[in-house]
């Protein structure tokens, strides 16, 4: 029978949820790392043991834990992220010049082929990968050389590469995301980048459709349509139907349309999900009901699902990374609260419970699905 | 023997209790000690020093014979107290986050 298990990765360590496909009874193992930052844990989908984690702080700096027995037990590997050449600048909030810095991998996305090769987004934007195993990591500079590096400028969060998808037809074809520089693709495995932002409109910019400079907060794609991907920005959510090359508005008749997650369905490329947010000074939800919209028809049409989910004084953040979807017949979708709960609904969102409740600020989910 | 004392997080990480033993070879400073100690617990590398600069993390401070060595040079040499395995180098965290 089928299982899934669900990585969390949170303010204060790192859980692993485990259940069968029924995925009624649930169990918690954990923490792991206990009181450090894991933002993000992932498995390989070639070896679904194979786990990946970014474990940090500020006293400590950056660790990356890897699993070879599905997060039984862990051993730090390589944790050296060194910018290739001479950093450079990029702009600073106030628009100075400021030196690119190491801070923390933000997401680690195990590669489609080979268990030991995984890229690592970090902050200050920049794009490493590792192919033994995270023992060893090197920069694809391509991406920060490209010439708009030095007009990239943070979000409020820092200047963090957050979002990384690999195209599943394509091994030269990924994308990433940085706040606030926005999309890019590469078509040679990240030799050389391209922004892809063109429909975009960042009112806030003094340029609004400027090439670069958007406030993308994650891109996602279904595996059988790689050239299809939604987008959640700071404002809008966006879809494109030739990879990246050109985005129009989907937000339709969502309440508001600032969030920060965004996934799609497992098996219905056109069905996806996000948790409306207030706004970005309010990074709650509307009137204290968190409610997760979904749209059967790649956007536009949108409608709430609140089933299960607290339908007042409810006062928690969604992060970009903290949805995922399973791939069991009926598509399971999981997503984590800065509160502390992971809700799961194993009907695609028509009814939702936690799994659990107390947890550390969740800042990541990821699913695996196993056979 | 050189006695490091370490952070409880580090502690964990590296497998160890609250002090470290290590050998060092004489002149005994906080960069030899640091050396050792990551030749020893290669884990720890990067956690104390940053890659790179290979300068003390900004929320660590050193301690030595109740004084604070945080902003010594990391070649100068450590007492002859440390440098004996009486006294140990401490390494802490400053006290900070939630």
């Amino acid at each position: 029978m089928s299982s899934v298990r669900v990585l969390v990765g949170t303010k204060k360590g790192a859980f692993v949820l485990s259940a069968d496909g029924t995925r009624k009874s649930w169990t918690v193992s954990g923490p792991f790392f206990a009181g450090w930052e894991i933002y993000h844990v992932k498995g390989s989908p070639v070896d679904p043991n194979r786990l990946y984690a970014s474990q940090s702080n500020s006293w400590f700096g950056q660790l990356v834990q890897r699993s070879d027995d599905g997060g039984v037990t862990w051993t730090p590997v390589g944790n050296k992220f060194a910018y290739d050449g001479v950093p450079g600048t990029h702009q600073w909030y106030d628009g100075t010049p400021h030196p690119w810095e190491f801070k923390r991998v933000w997401h680690l996305e195990p590669s489609l082929t080979d268990a030991d090769t995984v890229y690592a987004g970090v902050e200050d934007a920049a794009l490493f990968k590792s192919t033994d195993g995270g023992a060893s990591w090197s920069e694809l500079a391509g991406l920060r050389g490209h010439g708009s590096g030095p007009h990239w400028q943070p979000g409020a969060g820092g200047m963090c590469l957050h979002t990384v998808i690999l195209d599943p037809v394509d091994e030269a074809r990924m994308y990433i995301a940085i706040s606030a520089a926005g999309a890019f693709r590469t078509d040679d495995a990240g030799a050389s980048w391209k922004p892809i932002n063109k429909g975009l409109v960042s009112g806030t910019m003094p340029d609004p459709t400027a090439e670069v400079g958007h406030c993308v907060h994650h891109v996602a794609m279904h595996r059988a349509r790689p050239d299809v991907l939604f987008m959640q920005k700071h404002w809008d959510v966006m879809r494109s139907d030739d990879a990246g090359e050109n985005w129009r508005e989907v937000s339709g008749n969502l309440p508001t349309d600032f969030g920060f997650a965004i996934d799609v369905h497992a098996h219905e490329p056109e069905t996806l999900y996000v948790v409306p947010i207030k706004s970005d000074s309010e990074h709650f939800p509307l009137e204290g009901k968190l409610q997760v919209w979904r749209s059967r028809t790649g956007g536009n049409e949108w409608e709430p699902l609140t089933a299960g989910l607290p339908q007042r004084d409810c006062y928690v953040n969604v992060l970009r990374d903290a949805m995922s979807v399973d791939t069991l017949d009926e598509c399971g979708v999981y997503f984590g609260t800065s509160g502390g709960q992971v809700y799961a609904s194993s009907d695609a969102g028509d009814n939702w419970t936690p799994i659990v409740r107390d947890l550390p600020a969740v800042m990541s989910v990821e699913v695996q699905t196993l056979a | 023997m050189i006695s490091v004392v370490l952070p409880q997080h580090l502690r964990t990480l590296a497998g160890v209790g609250a002090e470290v033993a290590l050998e060092v070879d004489a002149p005994v400073t906080i960069e030899r000690v640091l050396d050792a100690l990551e030749a020893r617990y290669p884990m720890l590398r990067g956690t104390i020093r940053e890659y790179g600069t290979g300068q003390r993390r900004a929320f660590l401070r050193f301690f030595v014979c109740e004084e604070d060595w945080s902003h010594e040079s990391l070649n100068a040499a450590l007492p002859p107290a440390v440098a004996e395995g009486r006294e140990p180098l401490l390494i802490i965290g400053a006290i900070a986050g939630g």
